[in-house]
């Protein structure tokens, strides 16, 4: 794992969009999941309000991946609540479409359609669950592709472009279904050094437009920038919580100093 | 000074061209045919010795074959005649192929014991049925040619077996009621609406197709001669069991493949159970079942068409192997494809229409076409419930006195007609391979 300040901290960033407002964007209560016999999620209680960008980090099986996945419902929890933009998440299947399509969400692996271009990546979910007419959605996706900086790419097929390029790709497939809160799973892991930095600079935008996002991420560069919350999660529970300034400079838990000087030492 | 010095010596040392020369061809023995021969066919002692003895197999094979095929006689009434001919022509003893038995039966071999005056009507409705496959196979064409291969199994019915051509208009209606109901519900519930567009149709086709045909019949008369399922044989008998399971089982292979992997226990181990029961049983158990038990299940007094039931049997047992290949493609795709389409809020059948299928199929097209090619040959084995296809009519040409003794020359036609459409499938598979590999990257 590449868990380093990769991301130096370049242009002066814009914070007159990033307010945290008082208005409960997603909140888990009490939420409690297993693999089998495995704990997985213990207990977790977390309230993210609108506009706050919080970054999840820990050592690896921690579990931060599936709370993330737990809040769109890609993994199922058994214990506990979630609600998501005033919806409580349950098993029902048109509740589960209707926060999937309000949620966007970046993967490690991009999971781009490799057998649609670019341009039907990103208005395949408009069209098909928003019901936007063909036109209007190419007209969105190409705005959100200049957004990240690819729209010449638009008629490629997704292996045509580079790691850095899917996951910008990726991002702005998400962005056509305007959604009101981003999740992202460890979106720079699979990528060489030199596209880490253009998939940052994307998301650093999309935070300073004031986007709600919780980004599981070894990017402490980008939490120190960007964030307004480090959670720091270890065998399924959150132990240490904080501005990112004190995070760093004056880490609590015996846990996390060991793990922020694991990743920070070198 | 001296520098500059020191440094010709070192130039001077080492070689150095002054002139530079011109590319040359390589040398004879690696070069064009030489090469190719030497590489593939003379490489070692061993393998010259192994291709000396094949070219002599290869040519003991076609120095036998083809002068026999070559020499063949084509006009003549019986296997005597042929003998006749031959021994007139080449003398006694001289191998020489009778293909007389395939001009003078050929509408047998082709029809069966379809009426003559009317082998237009097939001949025509299997030519429409495949001009109207060309839309779904090359996508290169005009999307509105679409609706002549969706009306191409109606207008191909209809001409094959005849009657009134209401029947065909009006069970084609009820497909058209079953998409009305779906668009009409799809707005207030997706499950109503899919049950709707099975129901609706079904219950047309039990209770008001019969009837309405018969009044539109009456009103419009507009009919022309029916020939019975027991006339038709021959290759159109192979082609019409082949093209329909062909073309059904395909969504019936697909749709038991999304229920195997089905989160719903009761419908995945329904799949479970069908799939198992249907492969585990050979097909000539199935054709059997069609055609001396499945009587027994109907109420008393339905006779069931025998073709039916046989492309039925077909269907379900190929639908079987389809949906093994469709899951093994549906296995192979990452779970990150399930994981994109689910994330952007796709529902089940979207993300599976629109995501997940076209991918997994594109992977198992190969088994597809596999089985497809399997499926074809096997409607040969209908011979065994007494359905004259080309072998049970070579059967019965034998049988005749003057025919009997003759066998090459009908198996190498039979084969001939089979190998023809098996390989154009298979070559269709690689051209659509070639394709999609060249789409997608």
């Amino acid at each position: 794992m590449a868990m380093t300040d990769t991301a130096a901290p370049a242009a002066e960033i814009d914070r007159s969009n990033m307010r945290v407002s008082d208005e409960v964007a997603i909140s888990i209560e009490n939420l409690n999941k297993w693999y089998g016999e495995f704990h997985v999620l213990r207990d977790i209680d977390l309230k993210v309000m609108r506009g706050e960008r919080i970054v999840v980090c820990g050592p690896s099986g921690s579990g931060k991946s599936t709370l993330i996945r737990c809040i769109n419902a890609l993994e199922e929890h058994q214990q506990g609540r979630i609600e998501v933009d005033g919806t409580v998440l349950s098993s029902d299947l048109k509740n589960i479409d209707k926060i999937r399509s309000e949620v966007g969400m970046c993967f490690q692996h991009f999971n781009l359609f490799p057998h649609l271009t670019i341009l039907e990546n990103c208005t395949l979910a408009p069209i098909w669950v928003r019901k936007t007419p063909r036109r209007e959605a190419e007209e969105t996706a190409m705005h959100f592709l200049e957004k990240v900086k690819i729209p010449e790419q638009a008629d490629k097929y997704p292996g045509q472009l580079s790691g850095g390029q899917q996951q910008r790709v990726a991002i702005a497939r998400s962005l056509c279904m305007r959604p009101r809160i981003m999740l992202f799973d460890e979106p720079t892991s699979a990528l060489d050094p030199e596209m880490i930095k253009e998939v940052l600079d994307t998301m650093i935008e999309l935070a300073q437009d004031g986007m709600t996002m919780i980004c599981v991420t070894h990017e402490m560069g980008f939490a120190r920038q960007v964030a307004n919350r480090v959670i720091f999660m270890d065998q399924g529970q959150i132990v240490e919580q904080n501005e990112p300034e004190a995070f760093f400079t004056d880490p609590q838990n015996d846990r996390t100093k060991l793990f922020l000087s694991q990743i920070l030492g070198h | 000074m001296s520098d500059t010095h020191a440094q010709t010596a070192a130039f001077q040392a080492s070689f150095v061209r002054e002139e530079m020369v011109a590319a040359s061809p390589p040398p004879a023995r690696d070069r064009g045919v030489v090469k190719w021969l030497r590489e593939n066919l003379f490489s070692s002692w061993l393998n010259v010795i192994l291709t000396v003895l094949g070219l002599l197999a290869i040519w003991w094979i076609a120095s036998h074959v083809f002068p026999w095929m070559l020499r063949g006689i084509w006009v003549a009434d019986s296997l005597s005649e042929c003998r006749e001919i031959r021994n007139e022509r080449y003398g006694e003893g001289v191998g020489a192929a009778c293909w007389a038995v395939l001009t003078e039966r050929w509408n047998q071999l082709m029809f069966g014991f379809y009426p003559q005056d009317l082998y237009w009507r097939p001949v025509a409705g299997v030519a429409f049925f495949v001009a109207a496959l060309m839309p779904i196979l090359f996508s290169r064409l005009p999307r509105w040619t679409l609706w002549f291969s969706a009306a191409a199994p109606f207008v191909a019915f209809w001409l094959i077996w005849g009657g009134t051509i209401w029947a065909p208009v009006v069970v084609a209606g009820g497909f058209a009621l079953g998409a009305l109901a779906y668009v009409a519900l799809s707005n207030v519930n997706q499950i109503a609406a899919t049950l709707a567009a099975i129901v609706v149709p079904v219950l047309f086709w039990l209770f008001a197709a019969g009837p309405l045909i018969g009044a539109l019949q009456s009103a419009i008369p507009l009919a022309i001669e029916f020939v019975p399922s027991d006339d038709i044989g021959g290759f159109l008998l192979a082609v019409i069991i082949g093209f329909s399971a062909i073309i059904l089982s395909l969504p019936l292979g697909i749709l038991l493949a999304l229920g195997r992997r089905s989160d719903l226990f009761i419908i995945s181990k329904v799949s479970v159970a069908f799939i198992e029961t249907i492969r585990g049983v050979p097909l000539i158990v199935w054709l059997f079942t069609a055609s001396l038990l499945l009587n027994y299940f109907m109420p008393p007094g339905t006779n069931f068409d025998l073709m039916l039931r046989v492309i039925i049997m077909v269907t379900l047992f190929a639908s079987a192997y389809i949906a093994e290949v469709v899951r093994g493609g549906l296995a192979a795709l990452p779970k990150g494809q399930y994981e994109g389409a689910d994330s952007l809020g796709l529902d089940y059948w979207q993300s599976m229409r629109l995501v997940i299928l076209p991918q997994a199929l594109k992977i198992s097209i190969p088994g597809i076409v596999n089985t497809f090619i399997g499926l074809f040959k096997d409607t040969t084995l209908v011979v065994f419930i007494g359905l004259l296809d080309p072998i049970g009519l070579s059967n019965a040409i034998r049988a005749t006195t003057a025919w009997n003794g003759i066998y090459w020359e009908l198996f190498i036609f039979i084969g001939l007609l089979f190998f023809v459409c098996c390989f154009a499938m298979s070559r269709y598979s690689m051209y659509l391979e070639r394709k999609l590999a060249r789409e997608h990257r």
